[in-house]
């Protein structure tokens, strides 16, 4: 796990050979109760960090999930769009969203690591 | 409301908070809005077995006099005067200018009838009420009253064993009872679309009652999240989303709340705008949308025309558990408005195609 970055966005970044996993954070899925929807960002589009790239819908609502890092998309999780509840059950496996390969790998390093992020969301309570 | 200091608590605040729920503002009440389960367990046990849900944030009253049913009428359409004894039924109160000032339940309990009103409205409404009495008919409201809603198929297996007599009322029928030895005012009806009771009962006996109901094997707790999917899965309109000032009875395809003998007298307030709409008809109206896919669309989302200009809004939105897909209604062009007819919701900006449909979108299941 401690190979995790956090954003105060509550996304979640694994450096993952060439590129990057993002998810949402089990604290962001529990927030937003059953997910029924996701909507994926294309797959060769840039985005700059911070950008809102995907959507996630719950039963109760709508939220954006944004781009931790720049980067290009390499890839997006299929699988959610036939079991959105994966993002619920798995956030930090299974229920990953995209794969992002870095601008610079070093905006990685740069996020919040376990305890930076615990500490925040402890802070939010 | 967004100071939680200043929210108001509800009397079974501490038995949500024990059963884990999660309480959130709503009406300057802290409310539980989901427990552990989640929306979408307690919406699907409710349409299975049973769900108890806490409204005691709702305002109820009763209205006392010689002529209350006559009085009552100056600010609503609805027949009061013709309601019988121990009989329920759903009004509009309306503005002079025709939109909808509220919505409400009303009860004739024989020497008085018996109010529930919504929570965001309570005050302006009793204030409007009070405002219409003639001398010696007059508006108290009950604000030490808790109101308890058991909804779903189980929910007459759950109440037999505690108030048989309750089981024998059919939909909207209205009676005293005593649960578990708690004298309560109970009323065959809901918001969910399933069978079920409202159960008013003293606040200082509410998390009595509340117990007895959830010791039932049926029944579990459910929070104003299930309540919104569920009624919006119904059909039923959200006071403040689906209806406000602005919406007109007609508009809102809420014509069947005016009476008869007031169609033909025509002397309640807005009276001109609601006769003239149902001569020529409304310009827009209310309908049910079904989204292709599985993407919601949510209140306030454009509605267009195919390739086209805008004809409407979405006025609630959101995922049926139990229709297992996207579901909204909204209003729409006059002309726009038949069922089947292509329509694109702008969802962040992109058309999502979707089509009228007729609501409800969950078959009701009153006991009639």
């Amino acid at each position: 796990m401690s190979d995790m970055r956090f954003t105060k966005d509550h996304e979640w970044v694994r450096a993952d050979g060439d590129a990057a996993t993002v998810g949402i954070t089990d604290h962001a899925q529990n927030a937003l109760g059953d997910v029924v929807f996701v909507d994926l960002p294309e797959v060769g589009r840039e985005v700059a960090a911070g950008e809102a790239i995907a959507v996630v819908e719950s039963v109760k609502a709508a939220s954006d999930v944004y781009a931790p890092i720049a980067g290009r998309i390499v890839e997006v999780n299929a699988a959610l769009s036939e079991d959105p509840g994966l993002i619920n059950r798995e956030p930090t496996g299974e229920g990953w969203f995209f794969k992002i390969e870095p601008k610079d790998p070093a905006e990685i390093a740069a996020l919040l690591d376990d305890a930076a992020y615990a500490a925040f969301v402890e802070s939010l309570a | 409301m967004a100071d939680t200091e200043k929210l108001l608590t509800i009397p079974l605040d501490s038995l949500h908070r024990s059963l884990g729920a999660r309480m959130v503002p709503f009406a300057g009440y802290a409310m539980p809005v989901q427990y552990p389960e989640g929306i979408l367990t307690e919406h699907l046990h409710t349409r299975a077995q049973a769900g108890l849900f806490d409204v005691s944030h709702m305002g109820q009253a009763e209205i006392v006099g010689e002529g209350a049913a006559a009085a009552l009428e100056r600010v609503t359409p609805a027949d009061v005067q013709g309601l019988k004894p121990g009989r329920q039924r759903y009004g509009l109160l309306t503005t002079e200018s025709g939109g909808i000032f509220d919505d409400f339940m009303v009860a004739n309990l024989g020497d008085r009838l018996f109010l529930v009103a919504n929570a965001s409205r309570k005050a302006e409404d009793f204030a409007l009420i009070a405002a219409a009495l003639p001398a010696g008919v007059t508006l108290k409201p009950l604000p030490d009253r808790a109101l308890l809603a058991l909804q779903g198929p189980g929910a007459v297996a759950a109440l037999a064993p505690l108030a048989p007599a309750l089981t024998a009322l059919s939909f909207m029928g209205v009676a005293a009872a005593e649960i578990a030895g708690i004298p309560v005012l109970a009323s065959r009806s809901g918001y969910t679309g399933e069978d079920g009771w409202e159960i008013s009962c003293p606040a200082e006996q509410a998390e009595a009652l509340a117990r007895a109901l959830l010791a039932q094997p049926e029944v579990a707790p459910a929070g104003l999240g299930a309540r919104d999917s569920l009624r919006l899965e119904a059909g039923l309109c959200l006071y403040g989303n689906d209806i406000d000032e602005t919406t007109s009875p007609i508009e809102a395809a809420l014509t069947w709340t005016i009476g008869k003998r007031r169609r033909m007298e025509w002397d309640f307030p807005g009276a001109e705008r609601v006769r003239e709409e149902l001569a020529n008809g409304p310009k827009r109206l209310r309908v049910g949308l079904r989204p292709e896919g599985r993407q919601p669309a949510r209140g306030h989302t454009p509605i267009h025309a195919p390739g086209g200009g805008q004809i409407g809004e979405i006025t609630s939105g959101g995922f049926g558990p139990s229709l297992n897909g996207p579901m909204a209604m909204g209003y729409v062009a006059r002309e726009h408005a038949t069922d089947g007819t292509a329509l694109e919701l702008m969802v962040r900006g992109k058309p999502l195609p979707a089509r009228i449909c007729p609501m409800p979108f969950i078959p009701h299941r009153y006991a009639r």
